[in-house]
């Protein structure tokens, strides 16, 4: 496909264009997975010793995205280790990590790429005497290209992680961008041609449901959502990032952050602030949980005065 | 490897069944059962994938045949050995937000079913009576062990479920949950953890029965209720357990569903024993149960609508060139105008009146509606709540404060506020006259009123001519009405009437409230 493009425009830049077209690779990549995971007990293993312990939706998620080589669209409140996911899998495959932050007002020259419109400028001044063909075929060559992180991770030959991260902060028409990088993994530069993915990256994009996603985009994802991880697994997971607490109190931890999770809260204690409560008891030197050491430190789980005193009249604190 | 699943054979797969690269039938290791897999259709497990899709349809989720064909490239992918994998492995495949997902397990446990008649773990066991039952599952209560809470559901419907006579029975969860009643458990299980040996032979007995979390989930039953922790998060047990309780009687209750499936098939009772999802629940049906799972839904729905409005205001503030302070600013960068200044308008705040009718028939619509605009009363400069049945009362302080519990809301309106007369079913057009008479100064030109209401008169006059003077007062008049339009205007309901002053919305459940309140209120 993209050789066609190239070939059509029988101007001065064909020959630029086709080279670059040599450079990207053209036409279906030869994998369409990307090959990190073996098996979904592989997920399961490998996450562990990068230091994210997966629940069974999770490690199943991972490894169809991985082995069907759809984008993983992630959800859930947030601090459930949304993000976190998008790094161990970088972790697992040795792969780089390119990461796009969305927010408000995020736009093409700062998702996909830019033309570097000072050098160009410089370029033009530097070359007087040119004529006027040779100038325009070198500006928009590779050299004044910015890539933004969309084009730095579909250019890529090593294997990548795409982090796509709070997708529903970005605006509307962003998400019109992403549908053509995810559906088929490329690019089109009006000037260059279509720059397709020799190796697609592994895609993660998270959101935290602030806003809906538009239909068409979460049909190109394969969907997770991420939520509070049982007892069983929040356990493992202070034991994981704490070692050395004590299993009793670990275990008396969990529990109450459950309890607080049940409760009609403003904000409910994510794992991460489960994981900060257990480090301020270690620090504390406490080895039980007792009606004190709860009420002085309730500020580490709960961000809101009402939760903490809702909080503390259902533990019966006051 | 399915090299093909991914690519750009997936639609064509979808259309065309025979298509040579379609990866629902590539040669994978899990597909043991489709030895003729020429055309899908023919293979039980394809046919199987396409009722369950065809169910989720039925329930409001929506499925293209591209999805279809990467669940199936999922089911390619992942084999058939693992039940709980291929449920997530569906799941992401097919579902597009979480709140589809309980649809998404009830319908899961009909159509890849945990077993076939008697679960295997059942069939050895001793028929049980009904005490020997209760101590087992509160041992399994105590220790929290999944497996056998599973195996317990199947024994108990087996046992105690069964109804009618042979040719025309079945099984049934209330039956078994009536004589099981494991509620009434919650005592014992307390009165043992507390006795403190007995917990740590609740935790023994979790571990003998390998349950799939192993030693971790049993020492902590053990631990946790034992004398180890201090006693400090004793105080949780009795909640934890009562959730416990809770999980079990679901348990049973797509156990029971799943025998009648298999008598009577998966679609019927795919059909009608599938609760919708919490949003999008009649509020004219909404159950106990289903309003109390709405009330679940009003913090995050707030949390989300207030961002909704918080973008829809950055963009209004966003104004035309401001010419005189642009020309001022560019003499710093000598007369070229780089930084252009923009004239801002500061919108104030909107001013919310609710006004609702609390009578029995719209009563959990109007409780939701309420405590919804309360949850959101940081968006906006002035909330004030009125309420009516056949006379107008301001309820303001009721919403405001004490718990957000709609039933208990309802309660406190009927009992606190005067808000009837003489009689007790509702009169639109007394109450919208007496709300213009005495109350009308809640009303000004930064007021958006929001009336909520079946506009059903019982026969008295609707008193047009009063809603007018309100919507005359205020910026807009809102009215939304749980009942769909084609009922408008059936039988005693004024609502044409109405609808000829103000805007009138249907708004049937919780989603399409969300929808209205982004798009209505002003910013």
């Amino acid at each position: 496909m993209t050789d066609g493009t190239a070939e059509t425009d029988g101007t001065a830049e064909t020959a630029e264009t086709d080279d670059t077209a040599e450079i990207y690779g053209s036409g279906r990549p030869e994998a369409v997975g990307t090959g990190f995971f073996a098996s979904v007990d592989d997920v399961l293993d490998q996450l562990a010793e990068a230091g994210y312990l997966a629940s069974t939706a999770v490690a199943t998620t991972v490894f169809l995205a991985d082995r069907l080589g759809k984008p993983l669209l992630v959800e859930g409140p947030a601090g459930v280790g949304k993000t976190e996911l998008a790094k161990a899998v970088a972790r697992v495959g040795g792969a780089r990590l390119v990461r796009l932050q969305c927010y408000e007002g995020i736009d093409e020259s700062r998702a996909l790429y830019e033309w570097n419109h000072a050098k160009q400028l410089l370029r033009i001044t530097a070359g007087r005497d040119e004529a006027w063909d040779d100038a325009r075929s070198d500006i928009f060559s590779e050299e004044f290209l910015l890539t933004r992180p969309l084009l730095t991770a579909i250019r890529g030959d090593e294997p990548t992680v795409l982090l796509i991260d709070e997708t529903d902060k970005a605006d509307v028409e962003v998400e019109g961008l992403l549908l053509e990088v995810l559906s088929d993994f490329q690019v089109t530069v009006p000037e260059l041609g279509t720059i397709t993915a020799t190796r697609r990256p592994f895609t993660v994009l998270t959101s935290n449901a602030t806003r809906e996603l538009s239909e068409a985009l979460r049909r190109r994802c394969l969907f997770l959502h991420l939520d509070f991880p049982d007892a069983e697994l929040e356990q493992r997971i202070v034991r994981l990032r704490v070692p050395g607490l004590d299993a009793t109190l670990a275990d008396s931890l969990v529990r109450v952050v459950g309890a607080l999770r049940e409760m009609d809260l403003r904000k409910a204690p994510s794992v991460a602030e489960t994981i900060d409560w257990a480090r301020t008891l270690l620090a504390l030197g406490a080895d039980t949980l007792d009606e004190s050491v709860v009420r002085d430190s309730l500020g580490v789980i709960l961000k809101h005065q009402d939760d903490i005193e809702k909080a503390a009249r259902k533990l019966t604190l006051v | 490897m399915t090299p093909a699943a991914g690519g750009g054979g997936r639609a064509d797969a979808g259309v065309l069944p025979g298509s040579r690269d379609s990866p629902s039938r590539r040669d994978s290791p899990g597909r043991r059962d489709s030895p003729g897999s020429q055309v899908p259709p023919a293979s039980p497990l394809a046919a199987r994938l396409t009722a369950f899709v065809r169910t989720l349809r039925g329930h409001g989720i929506r499925i293209g045949p591209a999805e279809t064909v990467d669940a199936a490239a999922v089911l390619a992918v992942l084999g058939l050995a693992d039940r709980e994998r291929i449920r997530e492995g569906l799941a992401a495949a097919l579902l597009r937000a979480d709140r589809q997902r309980a649809v998404f397990d009830t319908a899961f446990e009909l159509y890849f079913p945990l077993g076939v008649g008697e679960l295997a773990g059942t069939r050895g066991a001793p028929a049980a009576d009904r005490d020997d039952l209760r101590d087992r599952l509160a041992r399994a209560l105590a220790a929290n062990d999944a497996a056998a809470l599973t195996r317990l559901a199947g024994e108990a419907v087996d046992l105690l479920g069964r109804y009618g006579s042979p040719g025309a029975d079945g099984w049934s969860a209330h039956q078994t949950l009536d004589r099981l009643r494991p509620q009434t458990l919650l005592a014992r299980i307390l009165a043992a953890q507390r006795a403190g040996g007995e917990g740590g032979a609740g935790g023994g007995s979790g571990l003998g029965s390998g349950s799939g979390a192993g030693a971790d989930s049993a020492g902590r039953g053990g631990a946790g209720s034992g004398a180890g922790s201090g006693g400090f998060t004793d105080r949780l047990d009795a909640d934890e357990i009562r959730r416990r309780i809770e999980d079990f009687r679901k348990r049973v209750g797509s156990e029971a569903r799943r025998r009648v499936a298999e008598r009577r098939g998966a679609e019927l009772i795919a059909e009608r024993g599938i609760a919708p999802s919490a949003d999008q629940v009649d509020f004219l049906v909404a159950s106990r149960e289903q309003l109390v799972e709405l009330r679940r839904t009003v913090q995050p729905l707030a949390r989300k609508l207030a961002t909704r409005l918080a973008a829809r205001r950055r963009r209004a503030a966003r104004g035309s060139i401001d010419i005189r302070r642009t020309l001022r600013r560019s003499l710093s960068t000598g007369g070229v105008p780089l930084r252009p200044a923009y004239r801002r308008h500061r919108p104030a705040r909107p001013e919310i009146v609710l006004l609702c009718d609390v009578s029995g028939s719209v009563a959990g619509f109007a409780n939701f509606t309420m405590l919804l605009v309360q949850a959101m009363r940081d968006q906006f400069s002035k909330v004030r709540v009125y309420a009516f049945v056949n006379r107008v009362d301001e309820v303001t302080d009721l919403v405001t404060t004490g718990e957000a519990d709609p039933v208990e809301l309802g309660r406190r309106i009927a009992t606190e506020a005067t808000v009837s007369g003489w009689h007790g079913s509702s009169d639109y057009g007394t109450a919208l006259g007496e709300f213009a008479e005495r109350h009308l100064d809640a009303v000004g030109p930064r007021t958006s009123v929001i009336v909520l209401g079946d506009a059903r008169t019982n026969g008295f006059d609707p008193n047009a001519a009063a809603l007018r003077r309100v919507a005359a007062r205020a910026r807009r008049v809102h009215w939304l009405n749980p009942e769909s339009p084609s009922q408008w205007s059936t039988g005693d309901s004024a609502a044409h009437v109405y609808a000829e002053i103000v805007d009138m919305h249907a708004c049937r459940n919780a989603r399409r409230l969300g929808e209205l309140v982004t798009r209505l209120l002003p910013v």
